[in-house]
């Protein structure tokens, strides 16, 4: 249970994806414009990366390792998260129209989201056993949401301030990730597994 | 006539090679492929392997989808591409798994998560995809070199800030810049520095475009 408990605030605050192990900067950087959209993406991301770990555990544990065959990892990962992504969408359009339409676009970009696929290959070289691995993949994507809200909410500030021209876009936003970051940094230390 | 086409053929390779490193340059930008970008810039030596490293893949991958576009059914080209892509990552990472275990292991995971770099998912659906295989192969060499530069680039400010050396972290290749009395900013070897340096390298490019009016 302590270990549990360690994993969930480990990835959520000590070893936050985003800020501090660079997993998922495409969306965090595209989608962080909006609140609307970044809390989309977040339940979009919770939900695959939780599945994502969870099928590609036990797909290693009991087809690839005993069968020696770990080096077909990486293609048979992104099949699975591949598939996992379509499978949802479908899924989701049938029994839930509402939150699919929620979460719309954001479904299909998840595919190309590292995060996920970083998620899924950590799980397997840490050698998390099963419940630690699916509670890894669930605070994994919620520090990936809290980053993204976090990060919306001051981009929606930014959008007032005056910003020096050629920092304008993108590099700003950079830098405001550093400085958020640098907050995150404060946690560093706090727990190891 | 002759030369006249000739020098148009040799003109348009050059476009294909020149735009991947400064007009279209993945990382300045286009702002694909930024995992990597900042995950492994700490030291000059993994970003430089880094970037190599992506440049072979991504040159792999272009040429062979390239040469089998007509093969590839459209509805199901981007799983395709992705199985291509996925095959090369692991060819690499065997093949520094072998030769450069130092390397590897400095990369960590960042190595198999080249697969879902969206440079190279990005070159293929856009270029690729459509065009001849030599011009597929001089684009993927000149937007490999672009993201070299550029995670080249980040990461020699990092590491001579962060750590006031060139070519670390191994003690008996590091080349120490300053004297004894220097003190490394620690933040530019954190997380946090290196969205940072990130950010005003960016400011620092659109200041150069804008001076030599380049769009």
């Amino acid at each position: 249970m302590e270990r549990i408990l360690s994993i969930i605030f480990i990835y959520i605050l000590v070893d936050n994806f985003v800020l501090q192990r660079f997993f998922g900067i495409c969306p965090f950087l595209g989608v962080s414009r909006k609140m609307e959209t970044a809390i989309g993406m977040s339940m979009a991301v919770v939900f695959v990366m939780t599945m994502a770990t969870l099928v590609t555990w036990i797909l290693y544990t009991f087809v690839l390792a005993p069968y020696n065959l770990e080096y077909l990892q990486i293609v048979t990962f992104i099949l699975v998260i591949a598939s996992l992504v379509q499978l949802v969408e479908t899924t989701l359009r049938k029994i839930s129209p509402i939150l699919y339409q929620g979460l719309g676009i954001f479904l299909p970009l998840i595919t190309t989201n590292c995060a996920i696929m970083a998620v899924a290959l950590l799980a397997v070289r840490e050698n998390f056993a099963f419940g630690e691995a699916v509670v890894f993949g669930l605070a994994a994507s919620l520090g990936f949401s809290l980053a993204l809200v976090i990060m919306a909410g001051i981009r929606e500030r930014l959008e007032l301030a005056k910003v020096p021209e050629v920092l304008q876009g993108s590099a700003i936003t950079l830098i405001t990730a550093g400085i958020l970051s640098l907050a995150f940094l404060g946690f560093r230390g706090m727990l190891t597994l | 006539m002759m030369v006249v086409s000739l020098m148009n053929e040799s003109n348009v390779y050059l476009q294909d090679l020149s735009r991947g490193i400064i007009k279209e340059n993945p990382v300045f930008r286009l702002l694909l492929g930024m995992c990597p970008v900042l995950g492994v810039t700490a030291f000059l030596i993994n970003g430089l392997g880094m970037g190599i490293a992506a440049t072979a893949v991504l040159v792999a991958s272009n040429v062979v989808i390239s040469a089998l576009k007509n093969f590839i059914p459209n509805q199901v080209r981007i799983p395709c591409f992705i199985v291509v892509i996925a095959t090369f990552v692991t060819i690499i990472e065997m093949v520094l798994q072998a030769f450069q275990p130092v390397l590897y292991e400095a990369l960590g995971v960042f190595v198999p998560l080249i697969v879902v770099n969206c440079v190279i998912l990005g070159r293929a659906e856009a270029f690729a995809s459509r065009k001849p295989l030599f011009r597929s192969l001089i684009d993927g060499i000149g937007v490999g070199i672009g993201f070299t530069l550029a995670l080249g680039l980040l990461a020699l400010v990092r590491e001579v800030a962060g750590q006031g050396t060139i070519m670390g972290p191994d003690p008996d290749s590091a080349i120490h810049l300053f004297g004894a009395g220097f003190e490394p900013m620690g933040l530019f070897g954190q997380p946090a520095g290196a969205f940072i340096a990130l950010g005003l390298l960016l400011g620092i490019v659109n200041v150069l475009f804008k001076r030599f009016k380049i769009q």
